[in-house]
């Protein structure tokens, strides 16, 4: 056999390098979790991790930070998913930090609870004094992620500090902190949206529904297709329509913008990203879209 | 063809920003609501045209001050392959980002100004690229659109690299003249420069041959996790999982574990999706072994007639990354090497590199921030390890300060011994 043989594909290139962080992970913090939010990304992360640990199960939770604003379809399919793989779900909310009077409702028409998750979620990583929380988060999907290790250290606030990121050199990851500190953990970092479809036809993740062409009670706002819902308070001029529609990305209710589609399968589906003209926060993202660095300042406080 | 990583590297403001910009511009790689927002950035900063540098420089800061300071990942795709790309800074005070984004490098591109020709800049970066053994080298004499597409003016930066690179190891070295501002030779090679007879950046990237980079021949396997399911049906499975960093392990090969000595046989490579005959690199895989040895996190498994150097004593070049703290003998500080983590003191400080001259410094009394050295290390337990230049995964590896857990030098084996 020659010695060129020995080549990977690109996605088994991937997937080694995603499952090597994984265990880098588990076998240096004591406390690791992963971060699901029932999209793709999560998907494919728990799908990595499941392999990464086989035959044995996951070493570690899952949590949920739930902001009370979910897809209903996402949080049922959340439930199988966990179920089946034997895991442990952590289910964070916001709506019991609004309670608590931790933080307050926004009001208005573009009301969201996207920058309250922040608290919740600081709040849970110190309840369970997690040490190293697994996201999915990929460094094609926004300019400050681009910049972001896989190994990204929060100090006590759970603050990312993007001018003095720790060297990261090789595949030789520090997972050293004090207590009170943490790392985020971005095993999927190298992969792109393309690439993760590629894979999720590759290896038959089953994802919720609403990925897939739908009719849907939508109406337009930014340009956006938002769907009719009870977390999201219309004006007047905001007119609700039936739509073949899909999601892209899946977040809030209140803030994740449909696209129109057809793709009924993931063959459609990677056909459409791969000729797509816009990215798919900047397609589906209400929240990415308020300011050109929004991304930059939220992680700064600690956002995913 | 698998992914090719590349990286930028350069003096700052020599164009390499610019030119991933451009790169992912000409093939389309860039979407259109990222276009716009980088146009009305443009605009709102008074620029003449659109600047494709803010692409990558994509944090406040850097677009406040114009430059890069960390190293951006960009992606892209043509029908040939796909591209990791690390754009990283120029400015000297940032020199680790350079050495974070090269690090996993399967090319660089060294930017120069067609001007200026190189700069103390350049040639920090030309060596850390020799240090991290960079196998593919292209030189982007840029901004040839400011000085008529002169071919003189190309060549003779081209001489001088060529000079200054015989002092390094470099083993495959290629010249381009461009402007990564317009695009000449970038994508498609450019009607300005008709007396340029080579490829075009884009294509020189898709052809280039990288199967060989990889060490097929040393077999090494740092065990990285021991998988331990305890429930009903794998009650007594007990599974090695990691990565292989080199050779090929086959099943019913006869292994042998360090420390321990220990010989066995591979009994199984496992993975999620089935069993497999062979396992290379950078497979991450489970392999199970015959008879009951004690393994753990850290421990090495090779082949009995193929070892890796096993001792506390490694020579290694620093490239120290510290601002707050100065590299000095006596220091001790923790190590990251492959799967194991342990402690190490600097026996001895050998020499400082001119990066100006390429001469050595002997006898330092330390390094500072972005200075490269020669030192010995020992360490607290025996380390596993090849010389870099034969395997960079068993050859590399990080110190980090104790008391501030920051990571402070990227090492490079060159050998055992005091
Ligand atoms: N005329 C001309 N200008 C160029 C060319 N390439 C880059 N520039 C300009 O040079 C300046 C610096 O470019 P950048 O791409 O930001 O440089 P850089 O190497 O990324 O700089 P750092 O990342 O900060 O080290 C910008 O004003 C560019 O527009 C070129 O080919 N021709
Ligand atoms: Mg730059």
């Amino acid at each position: 056999m020659s010695i060129t043989a020995y080549e990977l594909s690109h996605l088994d290139t991937l997937e080694a390098e995603s499952i090597h962080i994984f265990r880098e992970v588990a076998a240096e913090f004591e406390r690791p979790c992963l971060m699901f939010s029932g999209g793709k990304d999560s998907l494919v992360m728990l799908h990595l991790a499941s392999k990464a640990f086989w035959p044995a199960r996951l070493p570690f939770p899952i949590i949920h930070i739930d902001t009370g604003h979910n897809f209903p379809e996402v949080l049922e399919f959340r439930d199988q998913v966990i179920e089946k793989l034997g895991a442990r779900l952590l289910v964070a909310s916001v709506q019991q930090s609004i309670d608590d009077g931790k933080v307050v409702e926004e009001t208005g028409p573009r009301a969201s609870r996207n920058r309250l998750q922040i608290t919740t979620l600081l709040d849970a990583i110190e309840e369970h004094r997690f040490d190293a929380l697994f996201g999915g988060a990929r460094r094609d999907e926004e300019k400050a992620r681009s910049k972001e290790r896989v190994y990204s250290f929060r100090d006590n606030f759970g603050q990312w500090n993007p001018k003095n990121q720790r060297p990261e050199l090789w595949n030789l990851y520090n997972g050293r902190i004090n207590q009170g500190e943490h790392i985020r953990i971005f095993p999927i970092s190298n992969w792109t949206e393309v690439d993760v479809w590629q894979y999720i036809r590759r290896e038959k993740i089953v994802i919720p529904n609403i990925y897939f062409a739908h009719n849907r009670q939508v109406f337009s706002r930014d340009g956006m297709w938002l769907a009719d819902s009870e977390y999201v308070t219309r004006t007047e001029d905001e007119k609700v329509l039936t739509r073949k529609i899909r999601y892209r990305t899946i977040g809030d209710m209140s803030c994740t913008g449909a696209v129109d589609s057809d793709a009924e399968t993931i063959e459609q589906i990677i056909e459409e990203v791969s000729a797509t003209r816009i990215t798919e926060r900047g397609e589906t993202r209400a929240d990415d879209i308020t300011s050109e660095t929004s991304m930059e300042d939220r992680k700064k406080e600690g956002y995913f | 063809m698998g992914l090719l990583r590349f990286a930028t590297a350069g003096s700052v403001d020599d164009g390499k920003s610019t030119l991933i910009g451009r790169l992912l511009y000409d093939t389309k790689s860039i979407f259109q609501d990222q276009l716009d927002s980088i146009e009305a950035t443009s605009i709102q900063m008074g620029n003449d045209y659109t600047n494709l540098a803010l692409l990558t420089d994509g944090l406040r800061a850097e677009r406040e001050q114009g430059i890069t300071i960390d190293v951006a990942y960009r992606y892209f795709a043509t029908p040939k392959r796909k591209f990791i790309i690390a754009d990283t800074p120029g400015h000297v005070q940032y020199t680790r980002n350079m050495v974070t984004g090269s690090s996993r490098a399967d090319l660089v591109l060294i930017l120069i100004d067609g001007r200026h020709g190189m700069t103390e800049q350049t040639r920090r970066h030309a060596f850390l690229t020799s240090l991290l053994r960079i196998p593919h080298v292209v030189v982007c004499v840029n901004k040839m659109d400011l000085i008529d597409y002169d071919e003189q003016a190309f060549e003779a930066v081209k001489k001088e690299f060529q000079n200054f690179a015989m002092k390094l190891e470099i083993p495959d070295l290629t010249f381009i003249p461009m402007s990564a501002l317009h695009g000449d030779n970038v994508v498609s090679r450019s009607p300005n420069m008709e007396w340029y007879q080579g490829s075009s950046l884009l294509h020189h990237l898709e052809q280039l041959h990288t199967a060989s980079d990889r060490n097929h021949i040393d077999a090494r396997f740092p065990v990285q996790y021991v998988i331990r399911p305890q429930s009903g049906e794998y009650h007594d499975y007990r599974g090695y999982a990691g990565t292989v960093v080199g050779g090929v392990f086959k099943v019913g090969d006869e292994v042998l574990i360090l420390p321990s000595g220990l010989t066995s046989t591979v009994a199984s490579l496992e993975s999620f999706d089935g069993p497999v005959s062979e396992a290379f690199g950078p497979m991450a895989i489970t392999m199970r072994l015959t008879g009951d040895i004690d393994i753990s996190r850290g421990d090495m498994i090779c082949r009995p007639n193929n070892r890796p150097q096993s001792s506390r004593y490694v020579q290694s070049m620093i490239c120290w990354m510290s601002e707050k703290l100065e590299f000095e003998p006596g220091m001790k500080l923790a190590i990251k090497h492959s799967t194991k983590s342990s402690r190490v003191i600097v026996a001895d400080l050998q020499y400082r590199i001119n990066l100006e001259t390429l001469h050595r410094e002997m006898n330092p009394d330390s390094l500072a921030l972005n200075e490269i050295g020669r030192a010995s290390l020992q360490t607290t337990e025996p380390l596993f390890f090849d010389e870099y230049r034969r395997n960079r995964n068993t050859g590399s590896f990080i110190l980090i300060d104790e008391a501030t857990n920051a990571t402070v030098a990227a090492g490079i084996i060159v050998g055992s011994g005091v």
